[in-house]
Formats: C-alpha cells, sequence, structure tokens
C-alpha cells in the first residue's frame, strides 16, 4: 500500500520533473525531519517551528515529505532521534532546540550527505548550519509600549535562565522603556526554569503585587499573560500571540516566523546551492514579527511603534546601538557605536533601568 | 515590611503550599497503611487534565474536582491491583505509574491545550476575613484551600484516634499480625491506596481548575515527587506534613519576592530557587532527627507485598 503509493508519487513527480525541465522537482519526494524540544501545543517555541513546517508544506507540495518527533530531550535520546532521521532516508534534519547542538555535530560528521540546521547555536560545518531570529528586535518595541503604557514605572520580566539570549532580551525591552519613558525600571525575578506554570504564575504574582503594571516573561507557558488578565495589568505575550489567554491583558506578542527561511533553505538544498551559514535574522527578514496590537495602546504610541519598526527593517535602527550603559554605569558600548552580533551573543550584563543584580556577576 | 506586602505573601504561600498538602496527606495514609506509591506524579497528571475537560465542558470546577477524584482512584485501582492483587513490585509499579500517568495525560489533553478557563472566584468567610494582616489572605481562598485544612483535621483525627485508622496502622506495621485476628489486609490497602489516589487527582485538579486554569502537558512540574519526598521527611506525621508545605510554599514566595523587589543582593538567584527544597530538608531533619521516633514512626512493613495465606 504504502509502496504503491510512494511508487505513484515518484512517478507522477518523475513525470512533472520531465515537463518542468529544470524544476526544483526531484525524482522523489525529499524527506525532511523535524526535532521539537517540547510537545508542540498550542502556542510557545516548538508551535511556532510547527507551523514554519506546515507552511513548508503547503508551499512546496509533493516535491517534500516532513516528519517530525515532538519532546525529545536535550540529551543523548536527542542523539538517537537525530541519527534515526539521518539513516532513513532524510535529506534534510532540522533540530530546533539549543541543547541538541553537539548531537547533531556528531551524526552530521557521519552523514555527509544529509543536511542538518539547528536552531540558536554557534557551531557549523560542511553540511551543518545554524539559525536564529533577532527576538530582542521585537522586545525593544515591547518596551517602548510598555514605557507609555506604565502608570507606576515598575515593569515585571520573569526570565527562565540568565543566558546572553535572556539577557539580550530583558535588555532591550529595558532599553526601549527607558527610551521613552527614562523613570521605568524594570524587576527581574528568575523561575530557573523554562517551563513551570505554577512557578511562572507565582514569579508574576509577585512582581504585581510589588507594584509592576506590565508583565512579560521569558518562559515557556502562557501562565504570567493569564496572571495579568488575572489581577488587571497589561502583558506581553512570547513565541505566539497569548491574546486568547489574556484578551484584556494582552498588549501584542513578539511572535517567531521561521516558514520563509525553511522553504528558502529547502530549495537551496534540493538546487543543490546550499552553503552552510549562519543566520541571524529578524523584522528585516519576516523572521520576528509583532502579534496584533491591543486596542487599549493610543495612536500616537502605535504610530511610534510602526516607526521604529520601519527601521528595524530598513536596517537604519538597532536596539544596541551606543552608548550602552550596564547597571553600574559602566559603559559598554561608546556612543555612534552598534554591537556587533559577537558582543550581543555574549551579553552577560544588566543595562540601566533594571533593578535587580545580576545573579552570576562578581 | 508593609502590611499588604505580608498578606499578599501569605496569600502566595497558603496556595503554593495547598496542593502538597492535599497530595501528601493522601499518601500518608497509603504508606501508613504499608503501600508505597512512587505514582503520585502520574495520578496528579491524569487529576489534573480529568478536572480540567470536565470544568471546561460542564462550567462547574466542582464537577471538575469530582473527575480529578475519579482520574487518580482509577489510576490507583491499576496500582492497586498489580501490587496488591498480583503481588508486583510496589517501587517498579508506582515509578511504572508515574511515567503512564504523565503520558496518557498529554496524549487524552491534547484538544484542550488550547483553551483557557475563566478564574474561579475566591470564597470569603464573612467577618473573620476582616482581621487585618492575615484575614484576607486566609479567609479568602479557594475553596479547596479550606478543604485541604479539613482534610488535615480528618487525617489527623483518623489516624490517632478512630478505630479504623488503629486497624489501618496495624495493616502498616504487621500485616500478618492484623489478618491472624481477622482484619481484610487486601482490602484495607486497596481503600488506603484508593484514597491516596483520589487525593493525588484532587491536587492534580487544584492545580488545572484553580491555580493556572489551563491544561498543558507536564504542568504538574514535580509537584508529585516534592509531596512523597515530604511525607518521608515528615517521619509520616500529618502535622509534619502541613509544617513542611507551607514552609516549602513559604520559602519559594519569599525567595520569589527578594527578586521581584529589585533589592541589590548578591545571591545568586539560582540558589534562592534552591532554598526551599534544603530549607524543607533540613527544618524537617531537624524536628524529626531523633532515629528511635523515626523507625516508630515509619510503617515497619512499607514497601512490602502481603500475600494472606488461604
Amino acid at each position: 500500500m504504502t509502496d504503491r503509493r510512494q511508487f505513484m508519487l515518484s512517478a507522477s513527480a518523475a513525470a512533472l520533473a520531465a515537463a518542468l525541465p529544470g524544476s526544483l522537482l526531484a525524482q522523489e519526494a525529499t524527506r525532511i525531519g523535524f526535532v521539537y524540544v517540547s510537545p508542540i501545543g498550542d502556542a510557545g517555541w516548538t508551535f511556532q517551528h510547527d507551523e514554519a513546517r506546515k507552511e513548508m508544506e503547503a508551499k512546496l507540495g509533493n516535491s517534500i515529505q516532513t516528519k517530525y518527533v515532538e519532546n525529545v530531550a536535550e540529551g543523548a535520546d536527542a542523539e538517537r532521534v537525530i541519527r534515526e532521521f539521518a539513516a532513513s532516508g532524510s535529506k534534510i534534519v532540522f533540530a530546533t532546540s539549543f541543547g541538541y547542538m553537539n548531537y547533531v555535530e556528531r551524526v552530521a560528521r557521519q552523514f555527509p550527505n544529509v543536511t542538518f540546521l539547528h536552531a540558536t547555536g554557534y557551531k557549523s560545518g560542511k553540511n551543518f548550519g545554524h539559525y536564529n531570529a533577532r527576538f530582542y528586535e521585537g522586545r525593544y518595541l515591547n518596551g517602548v509600549i510598555a514605557g507609555r503604557m506604565t502608570k507606576s514605572n515598575i515593569l515585571g520580566y520573569v526570565g527562565a535562565f540568565p543566558i546572553p539570549e535572556v539577557l539580550q532580551g530583558i535588555n532591550a525591552f529595558t532599553r526601549g522603556a527607558r527610551s521613552v519613558n527614562p523613570n521605568v525600571e524594570v524587576r527581574v525575578i528568575w523561575a530557573n526554569s523554562w517551563y513551570d506554570p505554577g512557578k511562572e504564575r507565582e514569579a508574576a504574582m509577585t512582581l504585581i503585587s510589588q507594584g509592576a503594571d506590565v508583565v512579560t516573561q521569558h518562559t515557556d507557558s502562557t501562565a504570567v499573560v493569564q496572571a495579568a488578565e488575572e489581577r488587571g495589568v497589561y502583558a506581553f505575550g512570547y513565541h505566539s500571540d497569548m491574546s486568547k489567554y489574556g484578551p484584556r491583558a494582552h498588549l501584542t506578542a513578539t511572535t517567531h516566523h521561521w516558514g520563509d527561511f525553511y522553504v528558502r533553505t529547502v530549495r537551496e538544498v534540493l538546487a543543490g546551492t546550499w552553503k552552510p551559514e549562519s543566520i541571524w535574522g529578524g523584522f528585516k527578514d519576516d523572521m520576528v514579527r509583532l502579534a496584533p496590537l491591543n486596542p487599549a495602546i493610543p495612536a500616537e504610541v502605535r504610530a511610534e511603534v510602526a516607526q521604529i519598526e520601519e527601521q528595524l527593517k530598513a536596517g537604519s535602527f538597532h536596539p544596541f546601538a551606543g552608548p550602552v550603559i550596564d547597571q553600574s554605569g559602566k559603559e559598554r558600548l561608546s556612543a555612534g557605536a552598534v554591537m556587533d552580533d559577537v558582543a550581543l551573543g555574549k551579553m552577560d550584563f544588566f543595562v540601566q533601568g533594571v533593578a535587580s543584580r545580576l545573579p552570576n556577576t562578581r | 515590611m508593609d502590611g499588604a506586602l505580608f498578606t499578599n505573601m501569605l496569600f502566595a504561600t497558603v496556595v503554593a503550599g495547598t496542593p502538597l498538602i492535599i497530595v501528601a496527606l493522601g499518601l500518608l495514609v497509603s504508606e501508613r497503611a504499608g503501600v508505597l506509591n512512587l505514582g503520585a506524579e502520574g495520578m496528579m497528571a491524569m487529576g489534573a487534565v480529568a478536572a480540567f475537560a470536565v470544568t471546561h465542558a460542564t462550567g462547574s470546577p466542582w464537577l471538575g474536582v469530582l473527575a480529578g477524584l475519579g482520574a487518580g482512584m482509577a489510576m490507583a485501582l491499576v496500582f492497586g491491583f498489580l501490587t496488591l492483587t498480583l503481588q508486583a513490585n510496589q517501587v517498579a509499579s508506582g515509578l511504572a505509574l508515574a511515567i503512564f500517568g504523565v503520558g496518557l495525560s498529554a496524549f487524552i489533553g491534547k484538544p484542550f491545550e488550547s483553551v483557557a478557563l475563566p478564574t474561579v472566584p475566591a470564597i470569603r468567610i464573612p467577618f473573620i476575613a476582616d482581621i487585618p494582616l492575615i484575614g484576607e489572605a486566609l479567609y479568602n481562598q479557594q475553596a479547596l484551600v479550606y478543604f485541604s485544612w479539613a482534610l488535615f483535621w480528618a487525617v489527623l483525627w483518623f489516624l490517632a484516634r478512630s478505630r479504623a485508622g488503629l486497624v489501618l496502622r496495624a495493616v502498616g506495621e504487621s500485616p500478618a499480625a492484623a489478618h491472624a485476628i481477622g482484619y481484610p489486609v487486601v482490602l484495607i490497602r486497596y481503600l488506603a491506596v484508593l484514597f491516596g489516589g483520589a487525593m493525588a487527582g484532587v491536587g492534580g485538579a487544584f492545580l488545572s481548575v484553580y491555580y493556572t486554569p489551563m491544561w498543558m502537558e507536564g504542568m504538574v512540574a514535580g509537584r508529585g515527587w516534592i509531596a512523597l519526598a515530604l511525607v518521608v521527611f515528615a517521619t509520616w506525621r500529618p502535622l509534619r506534613v502541613l509544617v513542611g508545605a507551607y514552609l516549602f510554599g513559604g520559602v519559594m514566595i519569599t525567595q520569589l519576592f527578594i527578586q521581584g523587589s529589585g533589592l541589590q543582593i548578591d545571591f545568586p538567584s539560582q540558589f534562592l530557587s534552591s532554598l526551599p527544597y534544603w530549607a524543607t530538608i533540613v527544618v524537617l531533619v531537624v524536628i524529626s532527627r531523633n532515629p528511635n521516633l523515626i523507625r516508630l514512626n515509619s510503617p515497619a512493613s512499607l514497601g512490602r507485598s502481603y500475600r494472606p495465606d488461604a
């Protein structure tokens, strides 16, 4: 049954390929594997990757065949799943979590004819590239909105772990807020977990009872948005549009969009023009977007946000343009300079305006 | 510290401790009967998803809690059948139940991941809720918080003062002796295990219907294991379970408040996050440091199968 369908599929593909010389259609559907770190669910990091996978299927149709494995822990299991994809005929494997990096590297060396793409890492090889998005650009815009909407001038932020990616978000958020309202301070609570709805909720509740009237999170559940809805303050979603979890509280969200990148990568691999590269896309590349803005946001703030968004798209504005001053008052980047990607990737400080101390600074 | 802040902290502490109390007291009863059920995490997950589904379908959180209770009991029944009827190893069966429950709840809960429930309003007890500082925190709470206190008194009375409690403890200490004087050991153990499962289900229901009104895979996030550890560190005494659960909740909330206060402190947040665990362990170990009393309190036949000779 499967064999016959397979045969018919490849027969029609071959016919098409013959009819369209130079087309990207291969002789047989190219198999593509996705490895997800968490369940797909209805919102969040993995959900956005899966949306992109569906988009890829819709755009590339019969020329590809995708498969995914969800909820793969960042350990020896990951290597098994990645190797299984490569060994069972997948031509491209997308590994969508940071902790898969070393396993992808190892498997990539053993399967030189398979192309591997790893999200949010920094290693690459002959058949192994990595990609990420400039989420901090969206955070900056969230900060601008928060700075305009707050009355208490205290903003709350629930972080998972103090790693560069999270710090970029907190710092961009703070810089955005302070750019329009120099009196705000950002308070950070570390949940020390990517996913514990109970704890995320308590952290949000704590920030709210200490005066924060706009909260956001860099964790994986919707608990913070729900807590804000319950207590009548504002919140931002992350990863996905979370407005249905807090229709009144949800100001907007920084959302991730991998679809275009996935489609482009697959086309390049099929055409044989793919080269290992490190992609770090933002608003300009349409990898980061803002969810629809809450009607509560006044028109002049919308205009302000739209203007900065245009500048981000045009590349004429960078959230970490100097001067960048850290919490202790030290200048990390002088005026006129723009923080380069290496410095961004190693970020290990809080900027001025964050009230909490960073846990691992000595 | 101003009064409002204290009230907020106390309120949050009570809420954070509640699921642990409910689940741990249920486990305590089943362990006092000599049955070690490590499947608490799985029973809670099943309770959470069942409660969420029923609350979503009927709009009634009470029916939801009942469904959670039923789901926890159903899981416990499976465990009871394996360990009490088929005499399987309790540790292995319990671990299997934990993994099975978490996985099955994820499977059942798939359609509910996109749904959010309205927050259940608190029940305010007139007059005493007006007591300054503590009134709002203790007497303007969710129904299940009051339930956890009632449960505590009920378990305390049952184990220490009732005849049935005495029989249950006898079964846990020496099933052979209890059998010899004519008590149905297996039946009593079944009932104890079912009670433990029911309470784990209610604890799970508290999480998905009251605490964070949503369903997501893995939302129990280790609370079943914490409850299990709590029972051991509390040396099978209900009062210590209560103290330990609130201590755990209190230290967790306090460290969040310290982090959120913007105070310039030099403690790493990782240290603060680990504080609830080791503070609870240290305190419970200190209050139960007498090794003779631990031996006296721990049910002698805990974890051992018993087959009545026909």
